[in-house]
């Protein structure tokens, strides 16, 4: 079996992150890089798939120079190989080019599955496992809760608000996972050492689709910096506390 | 881009750190508790490649060297974990490396069965943390001498392949779990040169654990004194006749040298912890860290640790070339050790009746960090051996 996983690598969760005032979009390079954290789960998933069925896991990712970090971590969690997609075209890139360029990518060779997590952590669009999908006309199996593999039919938990669905398609298939479907392994030492020699193969984007900041569909007008923490609003509790406390949060829709 | 952050170092860091929060620090105050690290906590080790973390692959090791087990030591400590749950995760530090030497001894001499022996019983698996090695020097009247030790091991004089072992030993780490003490026994006549180190399997009829030794810190961590009567151990399992002295001496460096990275490290999470216990606590309507004599005691801390870490490193990396250390390791320890103590006290100072009580992390530091200068050679030790090192 056949496995790619698309891994992307996103600002580090804890970090303070900042859009450009030239091209209104992330600054990647002033913030530490980490791979997307629902794409650990990703990887998990089809180490698993592989460990229980024998085959191959292809780690890909698309993103500037220092995005091979996250491929790299890929191949040490146990991947046995990686594609680093890496072209200044594609800087800017909305989820249209970037579902494109991937699907370019992956079009013909021969995968069985292919595993996304279901969003980034950094732009939460969640749509370009679908996009892909639709993109190389294969069956969609999103938001998966649990994955099984039985021969050349897969069958997934999708997560929803009522519990969920069963879905099933046949092979070759893309998946995405939710947070929580495993526990990602963390690298062993061995497997650090052994990622060094793992074929890393980078390329540029496949030619043809208009990709890059110009021909995004969508486009940040302006943005502004998040306003200092304001004070909060104190209740002093006269046995009427949790009513003005359920009061507040009502009143800023939160519940 | 130093030696200390490679992306696979960075990367080891990063398994470390996982490991450390994943596997550790929620169960460490009940392993206190009892007295105990679980066997499941060093199987885990051997799985993620950290029990046999710095040593060769040709013998079930991850292929590492002493900068890896640095960086395993200051971010365990870092994320958490104490200087007691290195000491009983990773015994094998002190016990296995004089089992590794003459394992590759016997191979240089062309007897491959017998290193087979070895490597098959007692170093694969260790290094896959399905074993847990201890190391057996000190004995109940002996403390740092060395060459007066009065463990006895004497040829049966029925079966010259087998040797009969009779004495004791005491305040052996993670005895009480360990399925063999590589052990210093007497061989020969008086003093150093008649010391050898034998592997002895704990379950050999004739060892006893005495008793189980109850401490001031590194409480998870247990120890013991035992106890051997007509022992009866396979000529195999010596690890060269007459060779124990050397052999400890041999690796000394090593022990003092992690010893000190124990030190800093320890320095460091403790500091740590006290910026921001600084930072929440309020006295008198302003934050603890606005008052300046609070602000320069953790400058005062920072220095000292940057200081002992920045040396320290130092003669790690020496020693990662290959340069002979001895000196430099003692004086890495005590510098490490004499941070530690300064800032542990400190860190207790500066969280007040807080650093007291048992449930603060800083608390169980100051008891655990107690014993570095005392163990892997006791400072007074040190300063003696660096005096004659330095020709004084």
């Amino acid at each position: 079996m056949k496995i790619a996983v698309c891994v992307k690598q996103v600002p580090d969760t804890w970090a303070e992150k900042k859009l450009s005032d030239s091209d209104k979009t992330l600054d990647r390079e002033s913030v530490d890089g980490v791979m997307n954290e629902l794409d650990e789960y990703a990887v998990e998933e089809a180490l698993l798939i592989k460990e229980a069925n024998d085959g191959e896991v292809v780690a890909v990712s698309m993103g500037p120079d220092k995005a091979e970090e996250t491929v790299r971590k890929a191949l040490q969690m146990g991947a046995d190989s990686g594609i680093h997609i890496v072209d200044d075209s594609l800087a800017g890139s909305d989820s249209v080019a970037t579902a494109k360029t991937l699907a370019a990518t992956l079009k013909d060779q021969g995968y069985d599955l292919i595993i996304f997590g279901s969003e980034s952590t950094d732009a939460r669009m969640s749509v370009v496992p679908a996009m892909v999908a639709e993109l190389l006309d294969l069956p969609q199996l999103t938001f998966a809760s649990k994955v099984s593999v039985d021969g050349d039919a897969v069958t997934i938990q999708r997560q929803a608000d009522y519990g969920y669905d069963e879905v099933q398609a046949s092979t070759p298939a893309v998946i995405s996972v939710v947070e929580k479907i495993n526990e990602p392994r963390y690298p062993s030492f061995k497997g650090i050492m052994a990622a060094k020699k793992k074929p890393l193969e980078s390329v540029a984007a496949p030619s043809g689709e208009p990709v890059g900041l110009a021909s995004a569909r969508t486009e940040i007008l302006e943005f502004a910096e998040r306003p200092p923490k304001a004070a909060g609003v104190k209740i002093e509790d006269d046995g009427t506390g949790g009513v003005k406390v359920a009061d507040f949060l009502a009143e800023q829709k939160l519940i | 881009m130093d030696e200390f952050t490679t992306p696979e170092r960075t990367a080891l860091a990063e398994t470390v750190r996982e490991f450390t929060q994943r596997h550790i620090t929620a169960e460490l105050p009940q392993w206190e508790a009892e007295g105990r690290i679980p066997v499941k906590l060093h199987r885990l080790a051997g799985e993620a490649g950290l029990a046999g973390l710095s040593y060769p692959e040709a013998v079930g090791g991850s292929g590492g060297d002493l900068v890896d087990t640095t960086i395993m030591i200051e971010e365990m400590l870092g994320a958490g974990a104490s200087g007691g749950l290195i000491a009983g995760l990773f015994t094998q530090g002190i016990a296995t490396p004089h089992v590794i030497d003459e394992a590759q001894r016997r191979r240089d001499r062309g007897e491959t069965q017998a290193a087979d022996y070895l490597e098959d019983n007692y170093i694969r698996p260790v290094m896959a943390g399905d074993m847990i090695a201890s190391l057996g020097v000190t004995e109940p009247d002996g403390g740092s001498d060395v060459s007066g030790l009065r463990t006895r091991a004497q040829s049966d004089p029925e079966d010259p392949d087998t040797l009969i072992v009779n004495g004791a030993k005491t305040f052996i780490t993670s005895a009480i779990r360990a399925d063999y003490v590589t052990t210093a026994v007497r061989t020969g006549g008086p003093g150093a040169a008649g010391v050898s180190l034998l592997v002895i399997p704990t379950a050999a009829p004739g060892f006893t654990v005495a008793r189980e030794l109850d401490k001031m810190g590194w409480r998870c961590s247990d120890t013991a004194e035992l106890a051997f009567v007509d022992v009866r151990v396979p000529r195999l399992n010596l690890l060269g006749a007459e060779q124990g002295f050397a052999s400890l001496a041999r690796h000394f460096a090593v022990e003092r040298l992690t010893l000190a990275v124990t030190g800093y490290a320890t320095a460091q999470r403790c500091l740590d912890l006290t910026i921001e216990y600084a930072r929440n606590r309020e006295t008198f309507g302003k934050p603890l860290i606005s008052r300046q004599v609070i602000r320069h005691d953790l400058v005062e801390m920072h220095r000292q640790i940057d200081v002992a870490r920045t040396y320290t490193r130092d003669v790690v990396l020496a020693h990662a070339r290959g340069e002979e250390v001895m000196t430099r390791a003692l004086i890495a320890k005590q510098t490490a050790v004499d941070t530690c103590s300064y800032v542990v006290d400190r860190a207790v100072q500066i969280h007040g009746g807080a650093g007291y009580m048992k449930d603060s992390e800083v608390e169980r530091h100051y008891r655990d960090s107690r014993i570095l200068g005392i163990g892997g050679g006791a400072n007074e030790v040190m300063t003696d051996l660096a005096s004659k090192l330095l020709g004084y």
